[in-house]
């Protein structure tokens, strides 16, 4: 058996000509690798009008940049992916991919795993080199426990949470070579047709991902009217609003809010868990987080073991004072 | 028309963490005492899509909604509560190393179960196990069938040989559609799933139950179980959390909220 052994290929999504936080994350974690195993840090895009992606990959941290730019690649679509991402991964020959856990990573990373005939470790934390071999680090059992992989054929395939690495500080003058490849693609080969999509409105907020204070709400809100308390606080500090899923599948909020194991990853400077109890499966998304501080009546909630500071006490109460006390110290 | 559902039985995901144990030497679970298993959330919530498509399609209708399960030898768990739902009859691949084979493994065993039952013309699987969270299985099953798959559905529907799937985005929706054969992941948001009711419990008992082992399938040794994994396990492990809660203290919510808000000015937040 061949091993492949030329470093990290990384899958960079783009939206705009703009590589996603978590694309930029996972070039760090790939440098790191190829730091201690040798070989180079591949990236690819997918994508139209990618004309700036290469430069800025370059100088995060891509040895070389792979551009697939087609207006077809426009939206993501896994079917229509894989014919090229399986070529590139068999040329390029890299011990380890690193793709994005994220909606279009989870969709594509298995399928791709199938086709080349590996094994595939999803929402990977950590990766480390021991022995010359990729140890991947992931949550499982709704995340109370840990588990770590090693593959038996290569490329070891990967998706990595986003926030759990950080991305380099750019620099421009890194040296880099960027291609631009062309697609082998067959249209007729894809077999799903997407007939609609529809985004909920982006309402002007900070994003979630990049914000530094993350208002987390649950079922201790006592129903949808929290959330409007919890947004008049994320306006005044510049922050964003999740929530636990509970409080999603009740439709007090809207379903993107969702912060967990199925639903989004934050790690913010502070996370403010409002009426949150704290399972596992939501600590999933937030427990990389700076610090942590509950608002919750019950002493003996769960979340208080994550938590920095506590605070026993009614949400209906302490968040509308918590609105005054903001105002008066940014007064 | 066939559906068949892929079903895996677990420990109760929503144990209090208290309660939940790990043996790190043999990196295996440590079962609680006298804690029956369950079907997997989004596993019980692809039974509920299988039977939402046969309520749409009338009670004459020709759809025969078959589970399948690979657990060890006499694990019925799944299949009795997949049954008690409405599922008509129930398939349990015996595979002795099952939980410790991996994805890889899973999905190549599935897929040839799927392809000795014949003719299928959907399959179902929840969106991940609530175990190990992989979220792998589904799409190698479709992968190795070489059928489309369409990840992450809130509705199925079915017209004339299309399946027609609402597919959840972190954002928003989209609606992705597909001949059949092929394969739908179910995505939590697919809401509530009925009860089992007394008619269906009693019922169940009769359905039929195939036992099959890995050779009515036609795969060998060579093929499933530790033989075939192509990973490796090296540690499990529960983190430790060593984070000493401190807390804040008042007479009244708004001395409690001031002390919060003098601490995040002092981390330069606000
Ligand atoms: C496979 C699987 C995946 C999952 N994925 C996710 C996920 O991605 N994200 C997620 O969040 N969950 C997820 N869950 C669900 C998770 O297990 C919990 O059920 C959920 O997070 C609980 O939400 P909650 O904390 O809002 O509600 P609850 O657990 O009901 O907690 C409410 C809390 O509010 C407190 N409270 C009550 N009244 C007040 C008050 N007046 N003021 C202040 N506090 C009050 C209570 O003491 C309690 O601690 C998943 C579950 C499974 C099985
Ligand atoms: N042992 C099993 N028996 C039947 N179906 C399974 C089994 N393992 C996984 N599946 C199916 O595949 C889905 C994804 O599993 P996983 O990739 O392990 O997260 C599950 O939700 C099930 O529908």
């Amino acid at each position: 058996m061949t091993e492949n052994n030329n470093g990290v290929l990384v899958v960079v999504e783009v939206v705009g000509s703009q590589p996603i936080d978590l694309g930029l994350e996972m070039l760090a974690l790939a440098r790191r690798l190829t730091d201690s195993m040798g070989g180079t840090v591949t990236a690819v895009a997918f994508g139209t009008g990618l004309e700036t992606t290469g430069g800025i990959l370059t100088a995060y941290g891509a040895d070389q940049v792979l551009i697939n730019d087609n207006a077809i690649f426009a939206n993501f679509h896994a079917e229509a992916w894989l014919p090229d991402l399986s070529k590139i991964i068999a040329e390029v020959a890299p011990a380890i991919v690193l793709i994005g856990h994220s909606e279009s990573g989870t969709d594509l990373a298995p399928r791709l795993a199938f086709r080349l005939d590996v094994d595939v470790a999803t929402g990977c934390e950590s990766i480390d080199i021991i022995n010359g071999r990729a140890h991947m680090t992931r949550g499982c059992f709704g995340g109370l426990a840990r588990e770590v992989v090693t593959f038996t054929k290569t490329p070891a395939l990967a998706t990595i949470r986003s926030k759990t690495q950080e991305a380099l500080s750019p620099m421009m003058e890194r040296a880099g070579e960027v291609k631009q490849v062309s697609s082998i693609l067959d249209v007729n080969s894809i077999r799903t047709r997407v007939v609609g999509r529809e985004r909920e409105k982006a309402d002007g907020g900070v994003k979630m991902e990049s914000a530094k204070i993350v208002i987390g709400g649950g079922l201790g809100l006592g129903g949808p009217e929290g959330f409007k308390t919890l947004n008049e606080i994320a306006e005044l500090v510049d922050g964003a609003v999740g929530a636990s899923r509970a409080a999603c599948d009740l439709d007090w909020c809207p379903r993107s809010y969702q912060i967990g194991l199925s639903g989004r990853t934050v790690a913010p400077e502070l996370y403010l868990a409002v009426g949150i109890s704290g399972a596992s499966h939501h600590m999933a998304g937030c427990g990389n987080s700076k610090t942590i501080v509950s608002v919750n009546s019950d002493p003996n909630a769960e979340i208080f073991k994550s938590s920095r500071f506590g605070i026993v006490g009614k949400s209906q109460e302490i968040m509308p004072a918590l609105v005054e006390e903001i105002r008066k110290l940014k007064a | 028309m066939k559906i068949v559902v892929c079903v895996k039985q677990i420990q109760n995901p929503e144990i209090p963490p208290a309660q939940f144990r790990i043996d790190e030497e043999a990196k295996v679970l440590i079962p609680v005492s006298g804690l029956s298993p369950v079907l997997s959330p989004f596993d019980e919530q692809a039974v509920e899509a299988a039977l939402r498509i046969r309520d749409r399609a009338g009670e004459d209708s020709d759809i025969e909604i078959t589970v399948v399960t690979i657990a060890s030898k006499g694990a019925r768990a799944a299949i009795k509560a997949a049954l008690a739902l409405g599922a008509d009859n129930a398939i349990l691949l015996s595979e002795p190393t099952f939980d410790g084979s991996g994805g890889y493994v899973t999905a190549r065993n599935l897929a040839e179960t799927i392809r000795a039952i014949g003719d299928v013309d959907l399959v179902l699987t929840g969106r991940q196990a609530a175990d190990w969270d992989a979220g792998v299985v589904g799409l190698g099953v479709a992968e190795i069938l070489d059928i489309p798959a369409i990840t992450f559905a809130r509705d199925v529907q079915i017209t004339d040989g299309v399946v027609t799937v609402q597919r959840v985005l972190q954002d928003g929706i989209e609606t992705v559609e597909a001949d059949l054969p092929a394969l739908v992941t179910i995505a939590n948001e697919l809401g509530k799933v009925r009860h089992a009711s007394m008619r269906e419990t009693m019922r169940a008992a009769k359905k039929p139950v195939k036992e099959w082992m890995p050779e009515d399938i036609g795969l060998d040794e060579a093929q499933v179980g530790s033989s075939a994994m192509r990973y490796n396990l090296e540690r499990l492990y529960i983190p430790v959390n060593d984070i000493e809660c401190e807390f804040i203290g008042g007479s009244t919510p708004a001395e409690i909220a001031a002390t919060l808000a003098q601490h995040m000015r002092e981390e330069n937040l606000i």
